[in-house]
C-alpha cells in the first residue's frame, strides 16, 4: 500500500508535466522546457505560499496555484515569442531557459527567499493555509493527483471536440494544409498551445510545492520535464493516456529509488530506461511510417 | 591592467576551446543537412570516456577514448536520424537524455556513489616559443594546452576540406538540395552518417577537454548545456568553420566573465554569471534570426525526390 | 559497335503494393531521338530513373551499347555514358552554375579550371551560361541550360530528357527540341520523355508508348499515327471532347463581379516584387484561364485571388470564402494522416469557434464522397490511402461545396490520369455553370485553353490579355510583343 501511495505521489508531477509536453508536441511545438516551467511555477507558488498574509485555507492555496500557472505560462511565453518572432528553435531556447530557471531559483533560495536562519538553501515552509488537502488521510497522497487527472480529462475533451483542439491538431500534423485549406492562423494557435503547455507545467510545480515539499529548494525538479517527454510519447500524445503512463513512470521512479537504497543500483538507471523508451517509440513510429511512404 | 586583460583573454580562449571543438564538428554535421541535438550527449560521453581512458593510459589515451565515446553516441543518433529518417529534434533530445543518464549511471557504478572527486591527469598549458612573446594576444593565444593548438590547425583544415574539395562540395550540396546531390551520384545517406560521426568525434574530444584540460575530474552533467550552446554558435558563425571559432570566443568570454568578476568581488550574485552564457545564447539566436543563411535542407527528414 | 545504344528489357519495379513497371521495355537506336510517351502515372519517369541508376529494378536487364550493366547509383550510369535532364531541376539554388556542374566530381575542387571547362563546353554546344552566376538568380530557361550542360559535361552519349518542355514557352520548347536533334546528329542518342503527342511525332525518330507500367506500342515515328498512339496511351478508352481547343464557352452573359483586384502588388519576404499593378475582374459564371511560365507571378496571383496571401498594395475585393485547389495537394490541401472526415473539417476550421459538430461534418463528408464519386470505404479512412485522383476529387468537392461563389484552381490535373482529369474538368465546368467565378491555372497550355473562356497571361508580375490563340499567348508568356 505504501508503494501505491508513493507511486501516485511520484506520478502526479510526471503526469501533469507529461500532459504539458503532450499538449505542446501535439501542436508541433518541441517544448523541452517543461522543467524550467515547472521550476518557475514552483517558485511562484512558494513565494505566494510563504508570503501570503492570509491564513484562510482556500485563498492561499488557490493564489499559490494561480501564481504557479501564470509563472509557467510566462516562462513558456518567452520561448514562444522567440520562436514566432525570430524563428528561434524552441528546443534550444527552452533548454536554455531550463538552465536559467535553475540558476534563478538557486539565487532566490540563497538570497531573497531564503529561510530566516540563512543556513539552508531553501525557503521557509509555506503557510498552512496554502497546503494542498490530503486525499487519503494519514498518507502523503494529496488532491493534486485528482487535479491532474481532471486537467488531463479536460485536455482530452478539448483536443477531440473543440474547435481550438482541432486547430491545434491540424497545425501540429501539417501546418501547410492547416494554413492553406483550413485558413488556420497556425502561428497564433501554436503559440497559444505553447503557453498553455507552460501553464500546465507551472501548475505541476505549484502542486508539488503545495502538496509535497511545502517549500522551495534547489533541485525541486529532479528532471521531471525530461521524463515528461517519455511519459507523453509513450502515451501517444493522448491526454488520457498520459494518466496511465504518468503512473507507470511514477512506479518506475519509486522502484528506482528503492533499488538504489536496497541494492545500490544507481537511480539514474531510471533516466536511461526513460530515454530508451523514447527511442523505442520513435523507432516504431518511424519504421511504420517508412513502410507506408513510397519513394517514387 | 595589461596583465589582467591578458589573463582574461587567456581564460577566454581556454573556455572557448571545448565550445569551438563541438561547434566545428556540428558545423560539418549541419552543412550536410542534419541538426544534431544529441551533441550534448557526445560531449558528456566524451567527458566520462576521458576519465576512463586516462585511468588506463594517461592523457592521450583519455582523449582517444573520449573521441570514441563521442562517436559512439553520435552513431546512435545517426541510426535514428539518418538511417531511419526519424525526426532529428526529438531523436537528438532522446540521445542526449540517454547519454546523460547513462554516464551518470556508469560513473556511479565505476567510481562509487555521487560525487567522489577523481584525480585524473591533466594537460598543462604549453607556451609556444616566439609566438607567445607577442604583446597581449601572445599570452592568450599561444600559452594554451595542446588541444587548443590542435584546434588552431583543425579550423583551416576543415575549411579547406569544405570549400576546396569535391567531397566538401558534395556535403554542402546535400545540405542545400539533397535531390540534386543524389542525382549527381552522391551517396547522401552515407555522407550524412559520416558527417554526424565526425561531429560526435569532435564533441567527444570537447568533453575530453573539459576533463583533461580543465576540471581534472568528472561531475555528472558537467557538459552543462555546452552542446546546445555549440548549436547556437554554429548559427552565429553562419555555418562556416572560421565563423564558428570566432563565435565560440564570444561565448568563451561570456563564461570567463565570472572569473573576472569574482576577482573584483562585486555584489552581483554568482548565479547571474553562470546564467549569462545561456541568456547570451537566446539573444544571439534571436539576433541572427536563425534561418537566414542556414543550409536550405537543414533538418529535413526526406530527400525531396518528387 | 551495336546499333542499339540503350536497351531496357522486362523491367519490373514495385513500390510496396503498387506495381509501377510491369515488364516494360525500350530499345533506343544509336543516333536517334527516341520518344517515351505515356500519360501521367504511366511509369515513364520511373523507367528512366532506373536507366539512370537512381532506382534499382526488381527484375529485368539494362544493356548499354551492347554490354549488360547494373547501376548502383547515378555515378555508375554517368560512367556508362548516360546523362539525365530531370523534370524538376536537380540544381542547388544557393550554389553557382560552376559548382552545380562540378557536383559529383572527385578530388580537389579547382574553381578556375572548372570555369574554363564550362566555358569551353558552352561554346561547343551553343548553350550559353555564366559559370559564376547563382542558380536562384537565373530564369527557368537558363537553369535548364545548366541542367543540360551538367548532363553533357560528363562524356554523355545517351541523354535522357524528362518532360523538358514543361517549364518552357512554346517557342523555347521548339528551340530545345531542335537542339536535341542537333546533338543526336553528332552520333549521340536522345531519349525524350513526354506526354505530348505532337512533340513526339514532330521530333522523334522512334516512339515507345507506356501504359500502366507496360510497353504497349513501339515503332518508328514515321509509321505512327495520332489515333494509334492515342489508343495505345489510353488503352482504347474514348478520348472525351475535353481536350479540344475552344471547347470552353465564351463569357457572353457573365454575371456580377465576384473577384476584383485593382492595382494590386505583392512583395515577397525578401522584398522582390512578384506582382505589379495587377487589375483583374472575374465574374460569376465564367472561367478565366491563367497562362504563365513558372515563376512569373502566377503563384502569387492565384493566392491573392483566393485570399491565401495578402497583397502589399492595391485593392482586393473577394468573398469571405473562396475555394482553392493548390498544386501540391499532398502538402497544402490535405492532411494525409487525418481521416477524410477530419479533412472535410478543415473547411472553415480557422473561423470556427466552440465545439466541433462531428455529426454534421460526418454527414457532409459522406455526401461529398457520394456526389463526387470518391472511391473510399468510408469517411474515417485516412486520406493517405486514397489514390491521387480520388484525393483530388475530394478536394475539389470540399472547395466547391465550401464556397459556392468562387473557385481558384492551380494545376488541378497534376499527377492525375485521364479519367480523373476528365472528372475534375467536368466539376470545374459545372461550377461555372452553377454561377461560380472560376480561375484556373495550368502549366499545360492545352488544359487552360480547353477550359477557359478568357485567358490572361502573367509575365514578370504583370498581366495582359492577348488574343485567345496559341501563338499569341505563347509570345505574351515570354514577354514578347503580340502581333
Amino acid at each position: 500500500m505504501a508503494f501505491v501511495v508513493d507511486m501516485l505521489v511520484h506520478a502526479t508531477p510526471l503526469m501533469i508535466t507529461g500532459l504539458a509536453v503532450a499538449i505542446a508536441f501535439r501542436a508541433g511545438v518541441w517544448n523541452i522546457g517543461a522543467d524550467g516551467q515547472f521550476i518557475a511555477g514552483a517558485t511562484a507558488a512558494a513565494w505566494v505560499g510563504v508570503s501570503a498574509p492570509v491564513e484562510i485555507r482556500w485563498l492561499a492555496l488557490i493564489a499559490a496555484l494561480v501564481a504557479g500557472v501564470i509563472a509557467g505560462a510566462i516562462w513558456a511565453a518567452g520561448a514562444a515569442w522567440l520562436r514566432s518572432r525570430f524563428g528561434v528553435l524552441e528546443v534550444i531556447s527552452t533548454i536554455m531557459l531550463n538552465f536559467i530557471a535553475t540558476y534563478g531559483a538557486s539565487f532566490l533560495v540563497r538570497g531573497p527567499l531564503q529561510e530566516p536562519t540563512h543556513v539552508y538553501p531553501q525557503t521557509s515552509g509555506i503557510v498552512s493555509g496554502a497546503h494542498m488537502p490530503v486525499l487519503v488521510s494519514g498518507t502523503r497522497l494529496h488532491w493534486g493527483f485528482v487535479i491532474g487527472t481532471v486537467l488531463a480529462a479536460m485536455a482530452w475533451w478539448v483536443m477531440k471536440y473543440s474547435a481550438t483542439g482541432f486547430k491545434v491538431r491540424a497545425s501540429g500534423v501539417n501546418p501547410f494544409a492547416a494554413r492553406s485549406a483550413g485558413l488556420i492562423d497556425v502561428s497564433r494557435v501554436t503559440t497559444i498551445a505553447f503557453v498553455v503547455s507552460g501553464a500546465v507545467a507551472g501548475m505541476a510545480g505549484a502542486i508539488e510545492v503545495t502538496g509535497v515539499t511545502f517549500a522551495l529548494y534547489e533541485n525541486i525538479s529532479p528532471g521531471y520535464g525530461y521524463t515528461a517527454i517519455a511519459v507523453a510519447l509513450l502515451a501517444g500524445l493522448n491526454p488520457l493516456g498520459v494518466i496511465g503512463t504518468g503512473i507507470l513512470f511514477g512506479a518506475l521512479e519509486t522502484a528506482a529509488g528503492t533499488m538504489q537504497r536496497n541494492i545500490g543500483i544507481p537511480s539514474t538507471t531510471a533516466s536511461v530506461i526513460e530515454a530508451v523508451v523514447i527511442l523505442a517509440v520513435i523507432a516504431i513510429a518511424q519504421l511504420r511510417a517508412n513502410r507506408v511512404t513510397r519513394t517514387v | 591592467m595589461i596583465d589582467g586583460t591578458s589573463a582574461f583573454l587567456e581564460g577566454v580562449v581556454r573556455t572557448a576551446t571545448p565550445l569551438a571543438l563541438a561547434a566545428l564538428g556540428e558545423t560539418v554535421t549541419e552543412r550536410s543537412g542534419i541538426i544534431n541535438i544529441g551533441l550534448e550527449g557526445s560531449i558528456i560521453a566524451g567527458a566520462l570516456g576521458a576519465v576512463i581512458g586516462a585511468g588506463y593510459g594517461g592523457v592521450w589515451a583519455g582523449f582517444a577514448f573520449a573521441a570514441v565515446c563521442g562517436c559512439a553516441v553520435a552513431a546512435i543518433f545517426a541510426l535514428f536520424a539518418v538511417t531511419l529518417r526519424a525526426d532529428q529534434i526529438i531523436s537528438g533530445t532522446a540521445v542526449t537524455l540517454l547519454a546523460l543518464g547513462g554516464t551518470g549511471t556508469l560513473y556511479r557504478i565505476l567510481y562509487g556513489s555521487a560525487g567522489a572527486g577523481l584525480n585524473t591527469p591533466t594537460l598543462d598549458p604549453m607556451s609556444l616559443p616566439l609566438l607567445s612573446q607577442i604583446p597581449v594576444i601572445g599570452r592568450s593565444l599561444f600559452v594554451q594546452s595542446a588541444i587548443t593548438y590542435m584546434l588552431y590547425l583543425l579550423i583551416p583544415a576543415v575549411g579547406w576540406w569544405m570549400y576546396r574539395t569535391h567531397a566538401g562540395l558534395g556535403l554542402r550540396a546535400i545540405g542545400e538540395n539533397p535531390a540534386a546531390a543524389i542525382a549527381a551520384g552522391i551517396r547522401a545517406r552515407r555522407v550524412q552518417f559520416l558527417a554526424v560521426l565526425f561531429g560526435g568525434l569532435l564533441g567527444g574530444i570537447s568533453g575530453g577537454t573539459l576533463v583533461l584540460a580543465q576540471a581534472g575530474t568528472f561531475v555528472e552533467g558537467m557538459s552543462a548545456g555546452r552542446g546546445f550552446i555549440a548549436i547556437a554558435i554554429v548559427v552565429l558563425g553562419r555555418w562556416n568553420p572560421l565563423g564558428a571559432a570566432l563565435a565560440a570566443l564570444v561565448f568563451g568570454a561570456a563564461s570567463a566573465l565570472q572569473f573576472f568578476f569574482q576577482a573584483t568581488e562585486s555584489n552581483l550574485p554568482y548565479q547571474l554569471f553562470l546564467a549569462f552564457p545561456y541568456v547570451l545564447t537566446l539573444v544571439a539566436l534571436a539576433a541572427t534570426r536563425g534561418r537566414a543563411s542556414s543550409p536550405a535542407a537543414l533538418g529535413r527528414q526526406d530527400f525531396g525526390q518528387s | 559497335m551495336s546499333d542499339v545504344a540503350l536497351e531496357l528489357a522486362s523491367i519490373t519495379k514495385r513500390f510496396g503494393q503498387l506495381t509501377a513497371l510491369d515488364a516494360a521495355a525500350l530499345r533506343a537506336r544509336r543516333g536517334t531521338v527516341h520518344a517515351l510517351l505515356g500519360e501521367n502515372g504511366a511509369g515513364k519517369t520511373t523507367l528512366m530513373r532506373i536507366a539512370f541508376g537512381m532506382l534499382r529494378p526488381d527484375a529485368g536487364r539494362i544493356t548499354v551499347e551492347g554490354a549488360e550493366r547494373s547501376f548502383a547509383s547515378p555515378t555508375d550510369a554517368i560512367a556508362a555514358g548516360i546523362g539525365m535532364v530531370h523534370q524538376h531541376f536537380t540544381l542547388v539554388p544557393a550554389m553557382t552554375v560552376a559548382e552545380n556542374i562540378a557536383l559529383g566530381g572527385r578530388g580537389r575542387f579547382r574553381p578556375v579550371q572548372i570555369r574554363d571547362a564550362i566555358l569551353a563546353l558552352s561554346d561547343r554546344t551553343g548553350l550559353a551560361v555564366d559559370p559564376s552566376a547563382r542558380i536562384e538568380d537565373l530564369p527557368a530557361g537558363a537553369q535548364q541550360r545548366v541542367e543540360i550542360l551538367k548532363a553533357l559535361s560528363r562524356d554523355t552519349r545517351i541523354l535522357i530528357l524528362d518532360e523538358p518542355t514543361a517549364v518552357l514557352t512554346p517557342t523555347e520548347s521548339r528551340e530545345l527540341l531542335q537542339k536535341a536533334r542537333e546533338l543526336v546528329s553528332e552520333g549521340g542518342t536522345a531519349i525524350l520523355i513526354t506526354h505530348k503527342l505532337r512533340d513526339a511525332l514532330e521530333f522523334a525518330d522512334d516512339i515507345t508508348v507506356l501504359r500502366r507500367g507496360s510497353t504497349v506500342w513501339s515503332g518508328s515515328a514515321s509509321e505512327a499515327t495520332e489515333e494509334a498512339l492515342v489508343a495505345a496511351m489510353l488503352g482504347g478508352e474514348r478520348l472525351n471532347t475535353e481536350f479540344e481547343p475552344n471547347a470552353g464557352t465564351t463569357t457572353a452573359g457573365a454575371g456580377a463581379t465576384v473577384l476584383s483586384l485593382q492595382n494590386v502588388g505583392v512583395r515577397d519576404t525578401t522584398g522582390v516584387e512578384r506582382l505589379v499593378s495587377v487589375t483583374l475582374s472575374v465574374h460569376a459564371g465564367e472561367i478565366i484561364g491563367i497562362a504563365a511560365v513558372e515563376g512569373n507571378g502566377q503563384r502569387e496571383l492565384l493566392r491573392v485571388l483566393s485570399g491565401r496571401m495578402k497583397a502589399s498594395n492595391g485593392e482586393v475585393r473577394i468573398p469571405p470564402v473562396v475555394g482553392f485547389i493548390p498544386e501540391d495537394r499532398h502538402r497544402d490541401a490535405l492532411i494525409q494522416d487525418f481521416s477524410l472526415r477530419d479533412n472535410i473539417a478543415l473547411l472553415g476550421a480557422g473561423a470556427r469557434r466552440g465545439v466541433v459538430n462531428w455529426t454534421a461534418i460526418g454527414k457532409r463528408t459522406r455526401d461529398l464522397i457520394q456526389d463526387y464519386d470518391v472511391r473510399a470505404p468510408d469517411e474515417l479512412t485516412p486520406a493517405r490511402s486514397l489514390s491521387g485522383g480520388n484525393q483530388q476529387k475530394l478536394v475539389v468537392g470540399r472547395e466547391i461545396d465550401g464556397s459556392q461563389t468562387a473557385l481558384v484552381a492551380e494545376n488541378p490535373s497534376r499527377g492525375l490520369d485521364v479519367q480523373a482529369t476528365a472528372a475534375v474538368h467536368t466539376r470545374i465546368r459545372a461550377a461555372r455553370d452553377a454561377g461560380m467565378a472560376v480561375v484556373i491555372y495550368s502549366s499545360d497550355l492545352d488544359e487552360v485553353l480547353a477550359l477557359a473562356g478568357r485567358v490572361v497571361v502573367v509575365h514578370a508580375g504583370k498581366v495582359s490579355e492577348p488574343p485567345r490563340q496559341y501563338d499569341s499567348i505563347g509570345r505574351a508568356m515570354l514577354g514578347l510583343a503580340v502581333k
